[in-house]
């Protein structure tokens, strides 16, 4: 019993993640006994409880495409767009983000398989890509992202089963697994840089909680799916991550035994530098 | 011994590297021109729609960059007609569009597919159901159609939801004596796609096409021969 509590204590930030990725799936795809669903739509633009989302990077496509404003819409994104902004843009990547699933159990598989070889692939390639998708739409007046995007494919065709949607996730499984490390989702997915610049300034942030209970072990990094957002933190010379690719997944969390490390929302302005506080023990 | 020779030798041989780094380097870019290219190729001139689209939508240009492909008009529709285009179909991915001959339009008055929309590319100026403009049915068989042949079968000009207006039955005279010729007014069809569902040929002779299949473009060459 204590084992299975120490086992979920943990994986607390991990399992949370997975039970909120599920609920969300669920919500879309699992109909309820009264008729209807919980959320129509996808993750493109929803409806929950007669509220309307919208995915503001697919929004922004359809801007560049030549859309006219829609007014529904675009209270959607702001209402996102808000969300993401204050707390932090990749919050989507770990905690929404359907394909999270599929290249969190390609790491895992990874991990098991002991793969080393890694095709190395800039960060910034993914912005490339963001950049491109945003150009693309403007030339062909179609949203250029959304053909290939397999979040959404993953909703409109997967679950309803269709061999173009398996195809594409396969090859996302595949790609992270023996190619590159973290490889989607950490270099190629324009959604996720999208968020990363959208949530530069997210509140929601891991910061280190006080001197000296960090034993510089680096577990944290070795878990991070974005190793570099937490090297400032681990190296002492900054009290919170603040980069806009944490995807405040909590994975350092889980893993740091010393407690060196905490999640917390803080609206105040960024205080200057001056060391992590020192936190005398009683 | 021999081995660490070896590699350290090819590692001090970067010509090769370069060269390779190059040649990535330069199909990397090209493989971004020709996206590039084949982007602006393609879209000019805007393709007509080869799919009905649902009632309210935009002209197809609009309507592919209006629509976030988010499937809530395919929810919101209480006949289940609609679906999002897959990659195999011939419509940008992810976009609704719906097949007259398995599943036409019910024409609810109050349009709750149009309503759904968040962006507008089901129009929400479309209050009238009976103004939608989703396609335009065309009598395509006339060697098959069994109003041609001289019987009266009138089963489009029968189930039309708009009857007598959309398709009316108008009289030819032939050799064989009066045909009753069911004729579309492409001003009063909506495109439902009623009329080719019922069809009782195994392939309608009667077809909704999206306007400008159905009824021609004017303009893109000079009339008459030269």
């Amino acid at each position: 019993m204590r084992r299975l509590q120490a086992m979920l204590y943990r994986n607390r930030w991990l399992f949370s993640r997975r039970i909120v990725q599920l609920l969300i799936i669920a919500a879309f795809a699992v109909e309820l006994p009264a008729g209807g669903y919980f959320a129509q739509g996808n993750l493109s633009s929803s409806v929950w409880f007669g509220i309307g989302l919208t995915d503001p990077y697919i929004w922004l496509q359809s801007l560049f495409s030549g859309a006219p404003l829609g007014k529904a819409a675009l209270i959607g994104v702001v209402i996102v767009a808000v969300f993401y902004l204050l707390l932090g843009g990749r919050i989507y990547c770990s905690w929404v983000c359907p394909i999270n699933l599929v290249t969190d159990f390609s790491y895992w598989v990874r991990q098991k398989l002991n793969i080393k070889s890694n095709f190395t692939l800039s960060k910034n390639l993914r912005v490339a890509i963001l950049v491109l998708s945003l150009l693309l739409s403007l030339l062909s007046g179609t949203l250029a992202w959304e053909t290939i995007n397999p979040i959404t494919l993953f909703q409109r065709e997967l679950m309803w089963g269709s061999v173009a949607g398996a195809t594409v996730l396969a090859s996302i499984f595949l790609f992270d697994i023996f190619v590159t490390r973290r490889g989607w989702c950490s270099h190629i997915c324009p959604v996720g840089a999208f968020y990363s610049e959208l949530g530069r300034g997210g509140r929601l942030r891991v910061k280190a909680t006080q001197a000296g209970a960090c034993h510089g072990c680096t577990e944290c990094i070795k878990v991070c799916p974005e190793p570099h957002v937490l090297a400032p933190v681990v190296s002492k010379k900054a009290a919170y991550v603040t980069h806009g690719d944490c995807t405040r997944c909590g994975a350092c969390l889980d893993q740091c035994s010393t407690g060196a490390l905490a999640m917390s929302l803080n609206f105040k302005r960024p205080a200057v530098f001056k060391g992590i506080p020192v936190v005398s023990g009683d | 011994m021999v081995d660490k020779i070896s590699v350290a030798a090819e590692i001090a041989e970067p010509e090769r590297r370069k060269v390779f780094r190059k040649m990535f380097r330069q199909l990397g870019a090209a493989t971004v021109i020709t996206m590039f290219g084949k982007a602006v190729l393609d879209s000019r001139p805007a393709r007509a729609a080869s799919v009905l689209r649902p009632p309210g939508a935009l002209p197809e240009p609009e309507f592919n960059a209006a629509c976030i492909r988010c499937g809530l008009c395919v929810e919101a529709c209480p006949y289940d007609i609609l679906h999002l285009a897959s990659w195999s179909d011939p419509a940008p991915t992810g976009t609704p569009y719906f097949v007259g001959r398995t599943d036409p339009c019910r024409m609810c008055p109050d349009i709750p597919c149009a309503r759904a929309c968040p962006t507008g590319a089901l129009s929400p100026l479309l209050t009238d159901i009976k103004k939608a403009d989703m396609g335009v049915a065309v009598l395509v068989g006339h060697e098959t159609c069994l109003n041609y042949k001289g019987l009266t079968c009138s089963i489009c000009v029968r189930v039309c939801p708009i009857i007598g207006e959309a398709i009316s039955l108008k009289p030819i005279k032939n050799e064989r004596g009066v045909l009753q010729i069911p004729t579309v007014d492409s001003s009063k069809c909506t495109g439902c796609g009623t009329c080719e569902k019922h069809c009782v040929l195994s392939e309608a002779a009667i077809r909704v096409l999206p306007r400008e299949l159905g009824l021609g473009v004017e303009g893109a060459q000079s009339v008459g021969r030269w």
